[in-house]
């Protein structure tokens, strides 16, 4: 009892900020299940009836639009690309860690650069090269580009991840004879399982949430969820509720992917990445 | 003779130690290397998608442009401020979460479940929400809620700021911040978590303060994880677009350095030009990111050390 | 025990997801069917109410009786802007048609991205181009004589006030009023309710939204962007004058909010009461006036004010062009000719209400009885807008090219929105009109100095 009354004070103000933190997600919600006129107006009405209406123009009431097609199109981008990003940066980040390549830090170094430089740089030359090839709102497109936009992370991650399996493990492996196939099932999946759970997350949430390459690259067949959301917006007319509720739809699966594999999350940002 | 014997095999095992490395390598080589050996070439090409009778060579000319061009540099400077503030109080505010959510107290997971919301909801949304349904001056939340508690105490006239226009930048720090803390949070957290609590207790025992805990134990602890905090978020956040397109479509000085590449390329179609600031900003880029990975390397140094 | 089965479980998953993700990729990406189709096109479009209805109608009244399917996608103004340019400067041919406006036609035009209409109009005769207003297709006709678009809805820009208002206040609004006395009944209206401001006008950075209304009273106060000869002329004293009045009214008697209000928040504005006057686009009016509006009924409608001109109001049409990489222009004509015609406006009408057809183009709808039985209030005033713009002659001195409220010209997008951020600025009081327009000078010079030696 006396441990509780001692820290309550703090456990107070965490609420607080919590609330804070949390609140203009809840509006978001709340506002998606008024009517647009509830949405808009001063001051907010609260108590206002709730309605599906919202989300029946997500869903396409009004324009017979369905939502699903670019949905897919995120589904598969993020998948695609990190299905691919982790077939790519788990046998760099092994050669990087495990079996470490002569420089690997440098190599490291090479890797995490690309992602100093500024995307929008190279963008012309990207929607040339799709336009001369016929890749243009093609969804594979986007797939390699997210692919090279999470890949020097995910290395960075993975091969922190690696670097924890234990020298001495690997040393017995080896004296035991134990083939390539074995040490890998036996001595590092153990350790790499919940550092590719945390890097693909990572990589998921930053594909599913990207929207400068898709508006430029993808068009009427592979626009992404973030280009469909910007089209609730319009110059004329009210609209709060329509993108309050296409926002939580679209907010959605990287909400409930964040919230049920919260430890992973702060385990590849941190644990792994420091040490 | 025998080095030759031996040289063979040796370079045979350098060769498939590289090889799992080489898919990744050449991966990023071609998809984000090559476009920028395109865009250097452009650079120095006129090219005015708008204007396709006049292409050529341009020489210097696109340059000469580029670095005299006030938007530009006041790009730059925006760039800066908007990575440096939001970083900076993104990670001050995530170390006192972080502090509070290292202690015991009832809710605690739902609290961090509450706070990390931020983080989830996807950019272009966040932005979205607050430019329409906080910031709005007409009905917007926040102006609501000033109505709301003016009329609570039957004030007929409650200030209802115009917070985009009035304040630009902060108005989108504060959206970046938001979604920034949760982050900055989570990495302090774990490194709270991983502190060695058997030198705490004993520094404790010996009587020191909850203050001198923090400023010589804990902190130096968590040097580390602020520095990657600050790498982290300073790498998306330099290269933000969706918050500066939504929020206030660069305009009252808060057009950052991709809002304006990418307004040359899609508005003014001067491509060559466009490219040159490219060019110019991946230089700066490279400048500072040296810098940056100082930071890195004292991360992987420790790393050799323990 | 418990890592294998984890780790067995992740293994699960991941298969799961790979095969869910090229599963998905191959629908996604399944360029060869649905929208690929021979008999289907791509329609680039602005989100706005009008191309929501068409959008609603497309499957049961063009495709069902055409069996071509249209596939649209929808961006928010400025952002569909970005993308039809992108779109149309590199021919990359993903779209068929796209909505343009008369700004884009006539250099669109000259840079051989549309394709020329003529022939489709001869062939049907039909659409009878001749009902189409003489101001709309002088707008859509480029330099070389042929036909570049067909407009969907067009408008012009008029002054719409609360009638009840000022009869309450005892004023009356002249039919063609000028600024000085706008400005002077914005001042007496101005808190006639709570809340209730003068005037609305756009503050909104973007040529398209601070610039439309200020340069029509750019124009009408004796200003204007470029000389005949391409020379700049914006911080002409004239130029000035307009501006640092226009920055003065909205700042004394403006709606809260104006450095960010555009269309959308003068129409809330003025839906909800808070302001008595809204000088804007004459489209404005169907919307004021429809039936759940809390204001209708309560409307005046007075011509653009004017200063040293006889009238000063835009002209603007969204219009279909037609890319010209497009290799289906004969089925992007079926749908062009089906959705600017007489026959869909009536079907909106009888359909949605007549107070939502896609007016403001053709002499036809001001002569239909059902129309003007909604639209009363507003339809002649609106007609006598349109005819009198002229688009090649706005201001007091001949220009240099077409347009009232821009200058046709590619780099006036963004000479006039990075300068309407500054006039934005001086709206919200942390930057002053002197300022901004003789930054924005430097700027149009560089882009007059283009001009000079070309034309």
């Amino acid at each position: 009892m006396t441990t509780k009354q001692a820290w309550r004070p703090w456990g107070v103000l965490a609420w607080f900020a919590g609330i804070l933190f949390v609140l203009p997600v809840l509006w978001m919600v709340l506002t998606s299940l008024h009517s647009e006129s509830d949405a808009a107006t001063n001051p907010p009405s609260i108590a206002a009836k709730l309605t599906f209406q919202g989300y029946a123009e997500f869903f396409g009431a009004t324009t017979g639009v369905s939502p699903w097609p670019p949905l897919l199109n995120s589904a598969s981008a993020s998948i695609g690309s990190t299905v691919l990003v982790l077939l790519l940066s788990v046998p760099a980040a092994y050669a990087l860690s495990i079996k470490p390549v002569r420089k690997w830090s440098d190599v490291l170094f090479f890797f995490l650069s690309t992602k100093m430089l500024p995307v929008v740089a190279g963008i012309l030359p990207i929607y040339l090269v799709a336009q001369y090839t016929g890749m243009l709102d093609n969804i594979w497109f986007l797939i390699l580009l997210y692919t090279s936009m999470n890949l020097p992370i995910a290395v960075w991650l993975m091969r922190s991840f690696l670097a924890e399996v234990p020298k001495e493990m690997l040393e017995a492996a080896a004296i035991d004879g134990a083939s390539l196939v074995t040490t890998l099932r036996k001595v590092v999946a153990p350790v790499a399982m919940p550092g590719i759970a945390a890097t693909s997350l990572i990589c998921f949430i930053f594909s599913w949430n990207e929207l400068l390459f898709a508006r430029v690259l993808t068009g009427v067949v592979a626009g992404t969820a973030p280009v469909f959301l910007t089209s609730f917006v319009t110059s004329q007319g009210l609209f709060l509720a329509k993108v309050c509720a296409a926002a939580t739809v679209i907010s959605l699966p990287v909400l409930v992917a964040g919230f049920t594999a919260q430890d992973k999350l702060v385990q590849g940002l941190s644990l792994g990445a420091v040490k | 003779m025998t080095t030759q014997a031996l040289a063979a095999p040796r370079r045979m095992a350098d060769w498939a130690r590289r090889a799992p490395l080489l898919p990744a390598l050449l991966f990023m080589i071609v998809v984000t290397q090559l476009p920028f050996v395109a865009t250097l070439v452009i650079s120095f090409l006129q090219w005015n998608a708008l204007d396709p009778k006049s292409r050529g060579f341009a020489g210097l000319d696109n340059y000469a442009t580029v670095i005299v061009d006030p938007d530009l540099r006041s790009s730059v400077l925006s760039t800066i401020v908007l990575t440096v503030s939001v970083v900076l109080v993104s990670l001050v505010l995530g170390l006192g979460l972080a502090l509070l959510l290292d202690k015991k107290f009832r809710g605690r997971g739902a609290v961090r479940t509450m706070l990390i919301a931020p983080f989830l909801v996807v950019p272009v949304a966040a932005a979205l929400l607050w430019k329409h349904v906080l910031f709005n001056p007409e009905y917007g939340l926040f102006n609501g809620v000033l109505t709301w508690i003016w009329g609570l105490f039957g004030g007929a006239t409650p200030p209802q700021p115009d917070w985009i226009s009035s304040m630009p930048k902060i108005a989108i720090e504060a959206s970046l911040v938001w979604q920034w803390t949760p982050f900055m949070m989570l990495i302090l957290l774990a490194g709270l978590q991983s502190r060695p609590m058997d030198a705490i207790e004993a520094a404790k025992m010996d009587g020191a303060t909850g203050w001198q805990v923090f400023r010589y134990l804990t902190l130096p602890h968590l040097r580390q994880y602020l520095e990657l905090g600050g790498l982290l978020g300073s790498i998306y956040i330099v290269q933000n677009f969706d918050a500066v397109f939504t929020i206030t479509s660069g305009g009252l000085g808060t057009a950052n350095l991709p809002y304006t590449i990418y307004q040359t390329f899609f508005q003014a179609h001067d491509y060559g030009q466009a490219s040159a600031a490219g060019v110019v900003v991946v230089i700066a880029s490279i400048i500072i990111a040296t810098f940056a990975l100082r930071v890195v390397s004292s991360l992987l140094r420790n790393e050799v050390q323990s | 025990m418990a890592t294998s089965a984890s780790h067995r479980a992740l293994g699960a998953a991941l298969a799961v997801t790979v095969v869910a993700a090229t599963a998905t990729a191959c629908a996604g990406a399944g360029g060869g069917i649905g929208p690929g189709d021979s008999s289907s096109i791509n329609v680039l479009m602005v989100n706005n109410p009008q191309m929501l209805d068409i959008q609603k109608l497309t499957a049961e009244q063009f495709t069902q009786r055409t069996g071509i399917k249209v596939n649209y996608t929808v961006l928010p103004e400025n952002d569909v802007r970005d993308k039809i340019s992108q779109e149309f400067s590199s021919q990359a041919g993903q779209y068929d048609v796209a909505t343009i406006s008369n700004y884009e036609v006539p250099f669109y035009a000259k840079n051989e991205w549309l394709a020329p209409l003529d022939s489709h109009i001869a062939a049907d005769p039909g659409f009878d181009q001749e009902d189409v207003l003489p101001s709309m297709r002088q707008s859509l006709t480029a330099d070389d004589g042929h036909v570049y678009a067909e407009p969907f809805y067009g408008e012009s820009s008029f002054l719409m006030y609360r009638k009840d208002v000022f009869q309450a206040k005892g004023l009356t609004m002249p039919e063609n009023p000028t600024w000085q006395q706008v400005a002077d009944l914005a001042a007496k209206v101005d808190g006639a309710q709570p809340g209730m401001r003068g005037i609305c006008l756009r503050g909104q950075p973007g040529w398209g939204q601070l610039f439309a209304p200020l340069t029509t009273v750019v124009n009408t106060f004796g200003g204007t962007w470029f000389s005949k000869d391409w020379q700049a002329q914006v911080n002409s004293p004239e130029f000035k004058r307009a501006t640092q009045f226009y920055v003065d009214l909205v700042r004394a008697h403006g709606e809260a909010g104006a450095p960010q209000a555009g269309f959308a928040e003068c129409l809330n504005n003025m839906t909800q009461g808070k302001a008595a006057m809204w000088y804007d686009a004459t489209s404005a009016a169907g919307l004021l006036e429809a039936p759940d509006s809390p204001v209708a009924g309560k409307l005046g409608f007075a011509q653009a004010p004017v200063d040293r001109t006889k009238s000063s109001g835009w002209l603007y049409t969204w219009a279909w062009g037609m890319q010209k990489a497009s290799t289906k222009q004969d089925l992007a004509w079926k749908f062009i000719s089906w959705a600017s015609s007489k026959d869909y406006e009536n079907l909106v009408g009888s359909k949605l209400g007549w107070s939502r057809i896609p007016d403001g183009k053709r002499s036809s709808t001001y002569r239909n009885p059902d129309y003007l039985k909604v639209t009363n209030a507003f339809a002649p005033q609106t007609e006598r807008a349109l005819t009198s713009a002229d688009p090649r002659n706005p201001g007091v001195q001949p220009r240099p090219t077409v347009g009232i409220q821009f200058v046709d010209i590619p780099e006036f997008t963004e000479l006039a929105t990075r300068i309407s951020q500054d006039v934005s600025a001086a709206i919200a009081g942390s930057s002053t009109v002197d300022e901004a327009l003789d930054s924005g000078q430097e700027r149009a010079a560089r882009v007059a100095a283009k001009h000079k030696g070309g034309q």
